[in-house]
């Protein structure tokens, strides 16, 4: 046992963290920090700039750009992007789509879409929940029927995250009615310009713009945009649910949240007019979430280990990171609404935008801390929400 | 013990009911709060028409005479409805104030204006560096001929932008932290020196950081005595505290409802979601919540009618942060079991989960509260 990171390791992390230094644009990083709202331009000033750097798909094999670092070694990478202040690179490209072309698109889907993913050229979005089908995804209706060289795709997709600034969405359709749900899926590839897709916003409980529904309406899908074979799309879905572990604890965020929380506890007033970080009661709190953040990183490391040393794909850990990772930012984005008492009241959205010069209320931190306390419920729900990682790992681990 | 309302009660409740599911849909509370001065005057006068605006202020005063558990069935019902209108402010604070410590001339000029729907006040109490210490006053007024000048600034005050009248809590004596040396004050929300940064708040209300700079008022618009009153603030935020138990009662009940109903109704797996036992364990949860929460919220009215103020804080507090912490696992659960719709603001769900948050920030949060109830430990003898 040795819980220190090797000496190449600590070193990775010191050229990371001083690239990072250089690199990361200050105002981008300020937004990021103060809970600002962030752009399209914004993602995607740092996915370029990562992208000149081959660091932008830390996951991906070498033959297709990927860095070829250790699951150790993506880690240390994201701590330090989020510790930095960096946006999220978007998973949709990255993370999402990606290895499904990778493992089960065609040569030409591989020459296509993989370096414009890298690049950034093409900005993705998920097309898998509907308005009927969440948490029980095969029983979606939306529909492909084939017609010579296209499929003809109607229906409805819902919660789609940032589709507002897409150019592409990967979609899962029905292209069979036969048989189990699961298998008459296909797996489409579909240009948000086509014409018959309407993107229609859905305002969040925060106030902001940050999902939408698509609609299709007799959208002409080539052929060629199929990946893997007609009504195999559950397997590319299910290998993409089940594909991207690290980065699923959030352990990075969690961490400049955690920095975050603290800064704000020295600042507010406690009682008796001293800082709020001196009242032991609000301090044990943030201990608490700062033991259970440790349990969390080292769990996350003892899988990604693992997995580095080629033991077996870890099953049920991907969900017990991810339920312990949401529990942690959600409880770190209540405590920092708690930290500004009564400035938690507050709704003033002008002062998330970065620049805006009007008369504050309350310190400039405190603005964002509600919506956020608010917004990070989404957590628990999206990508497969807490409970069926539950159902996950009572049926595969615990065979219950 | 008698835990029922009485027939009084029992027709209040129905009629407002009534009033609120007719008049007070979700859209249509959406409209008000998005309106120019966030509420509807129209609905402040019909409320005076039902008598609600009486309720809590005595007969003599031209109110109804009501206690705590009378504003406890009005505030459950305009929690459910998210009733916007300032209510708390106007009626609880401002009218129960100065009903308990008002000078005559005082209460002749305001409360039966209250009780009617003409006029509108708020409470200015708490400040940027107070937290939520009742003590923490830097606020100044000092005596100038024969009235008094204030100065300072006063954090998040609910409904000042409306108010007609505000209630300053002001140190006239004593260090920023001692409960001796604080005054309270009557001051006409248009004065001169009194300005306001007015906004909306998380929850579709609104309020404003309020400044304060010489502004002149006079001697009568001193509420109780000089130096005095910090055991008046004392009971006005007992008595708002209980109303905000009783407000939260109503909305975890609403969510319940709403909740239970979409178990039963939205299908996932060939089944209702209601089917999923870890589901109805949650519900079950929530449900035990909700019971509590009656309790407590009649503790809470109980403490504030109560006479002897180290009962009356005990039980106030431990209602506050039994509530919050309550209101809290249901707001969340609400939103987790309603999935991706629960975080949507198209749904009244997340907005009475958002206000649920919002009343746990108002008069000192759960911890702050169960804080003040555990210090009292080391008063108690063996
Ligand atoms: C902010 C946000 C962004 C999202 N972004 C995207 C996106 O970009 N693309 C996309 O395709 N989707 C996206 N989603 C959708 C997300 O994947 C779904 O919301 C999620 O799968 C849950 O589905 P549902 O909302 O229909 O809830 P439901 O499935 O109806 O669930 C309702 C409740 O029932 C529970 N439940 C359901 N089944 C069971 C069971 N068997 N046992 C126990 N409990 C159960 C759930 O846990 C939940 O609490 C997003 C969601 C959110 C909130």
């Amino acid at each position: 046992m040795d819980l220190e990171f090797t000496a190449a390791e600590q070193a990775f992390r010191q050229e990371v963290h001083a690239y990072i230094a250089k690199s990361l644009p200050a105002e981008i990083s300020a937004k990021v920090h103060g809970g600002k709202r962030l752009g399209r331009e914004d993602y995607m000033r740092w996915h370029r700039t990562l992208a000149k750097q081959g660091w932008v798909a830390p996951g991906w094999p070498t033959e297709f750009g990927g860095p070829g670092w250790t699951a150790v070694q993506q880690q240390i990478f994201d701590e330090e992007c989020a510790a930095a202040g960096a946006p999220r690179i978007l998973p949709f490209g990255v993370k999402m789509v990606a290895p499904v072309i990778m493992r089960f698109g065609n040569a030409a889907q591989k020459q296509h879409f993989l370096p414009r993913i890298l690049s950034g050229e093409d900005w993705w979005c998920q097309g898998y929940s509907e308005p009927g089908a969440g948490s029980d995804l095969a029983s979606l209706k939306t529909k492909a029927v084939r017609r010579g060289d296209h499929y003809i795709v109607n229906g409805q997709k819902t919660w789609n995250t940032l589709g507002q600034f897409a150019d592409w969405i990967f979609v899962l359709a029905r292209t069979a009615t036969e048989g189990r749900p699961q298998e008459g899926i296909s797996f489409l590839l579909v240009d948000m310009k086509t014409p018959g897709i309407t993107v229609r916003p859905i305002r969040m409980l925060d106030g902001e713009h940050e999902i939408n529904e698509v609609w299709f309406e007799d959208v002409k899908v080539p052929v060629a945009n199929l990946v893997g074979e007609e009504n195999k799309g559950w397997t590319c879905a299910k290998f993409l649910l089940g594909h991207e572990r690290t980065g699923i604890a959030g352990v990075g965020a969690c961490k400049r949240e955690l920095k975050r929380l603290k800064e704000i506890a020295r600042m507010e007033p406690g009682g008796g007019g001293r800082p709020l970080i001196e009242d032991t009661r609000f301090r044990d709190r943030i201990a608490q979430v700062e033991i259970d953040l440790m349990a969390l990183e080292f769990t996350n490391l003892r899988v990604l280990s693992a997995e580095g040393e080629g033991k077996r794909a870890p099953g049920p850990e991907a969900s017990i990171l991810k339920v312990r990772g949401t529990e942690i930012q959600q409880a770190l984005s209540e405590l920092m609404m708690q930290a500004v008492g009564v400035y938690g009241i507050p709704y003033v959205p002008e002062a998330l935008d970065a620049g805006w010069t009007g008369e504050g209320v309350g310190a400039d931190y405190a603005a964002p801390l509600s919506g956020h306390y608010f917004n990070m419920r989404k957590t628990s729900i999206y990508g497969g929400s807490n409970e069926i990682q539950k159902n996950i790992v009572a049926q595969l681990s615990l065979g219950l | 013990m008698d835990f029922n309302l009485t027939p009084e009660q029992g027709m209040l409740q129905d009629s407002l009911r009534k009033f609120l599911s007719k008049e007070y849909g979700f859209e249509s509370r959406r409209a008000r709060a998005a309106s120019p001065e966030g509420f509807s005057r129209e609905t402040w006068a019909q409320l005076a028409e039902l008598g609600l605006l009486g309720i809590a202020i005595p007969e003599d005063d031209g109110g109804l005479g009501g206690d705590a558990f009378d504003t406890m069935v009005v505030m459950e019902a305009l929690g459910r409805a998210l009733v916007v209108e300032p209510y708390v402010s106007t009626v609880v604070l401002g009218g129960g104030t100065l009903a308990a410590a008002g000078s005559a001339s005082q209460k002749e000029a305001w409360l039966p204006a209250i009780v009617g729907g003409e006029k509108l006040m708020a409470f200015a109490h708490g400040e940027p560096r107070s937290r939520y210490a009742l003590a923490h006053v830097e606020t100044t007024a000092k005596r100038d001929g024969t009235g008094w000048k204030l100065d300072g600034k006063k954090a998040v005050v609910r409904d000042a932008p409306s108010a007609d009248a505000i209630l300053v809590s002001a140190r006239t004596a004593g260090g920023a932290q001692d409960e001796g040396g604080i005054s309270l004050f009557l001051v006409d929300a248009k004065a001169k020196g009194v300005s306001m940064r007015g906004y909306a708040t998380q929850d579709g209300g609104r309020a404003a950081e309020v400044s304060l700079s010489g502004v002149a008022v006079g001697a009568d618009s001193l509420v109780g005595a000089a130096d005095g009153a910090f055991p008046i603030l004392e009971r006005t935020v007992d008595r708002g505290i209980a109303a905000l138990c009783a407000e939260a009662l109503g909305i975890i009940d609403a969510l319940n409802e709403a909740t239970l109903e979409y178990l039963k109704t939205r299908q996932q797996f060939g089944q209702p979601i209601g089917r999923f036992q870890a589901l109805q364990h949650r519900m079950v949860d929530m449900t035990i919540r909700a019971v509590e929460t009656r309790s407590m919220a009649i503790v809470a009215a109980a403490g504030a009618n109560h006479p002897d103020q180290a009962q009356r804080r005990r039980m106030v507090s431990a209602a506050k942060a039994h509530i919050g912490q309550g209101a809290r696992y249901v707001g969340q659960q609400a939103v987790q079991l309603h999935g991706g719709i629960g975080v949507t603001d198209e749904l009244i769900v997340s907005h009475w989960f958002k206000r649920l948050a919002i009343l746990n920030a108002t008069f000192g949060d759960a911890e702050h509260h169960l804080g003040l109830f555990s210090d009292r430990l080391l008063g108690e003898k063996a």
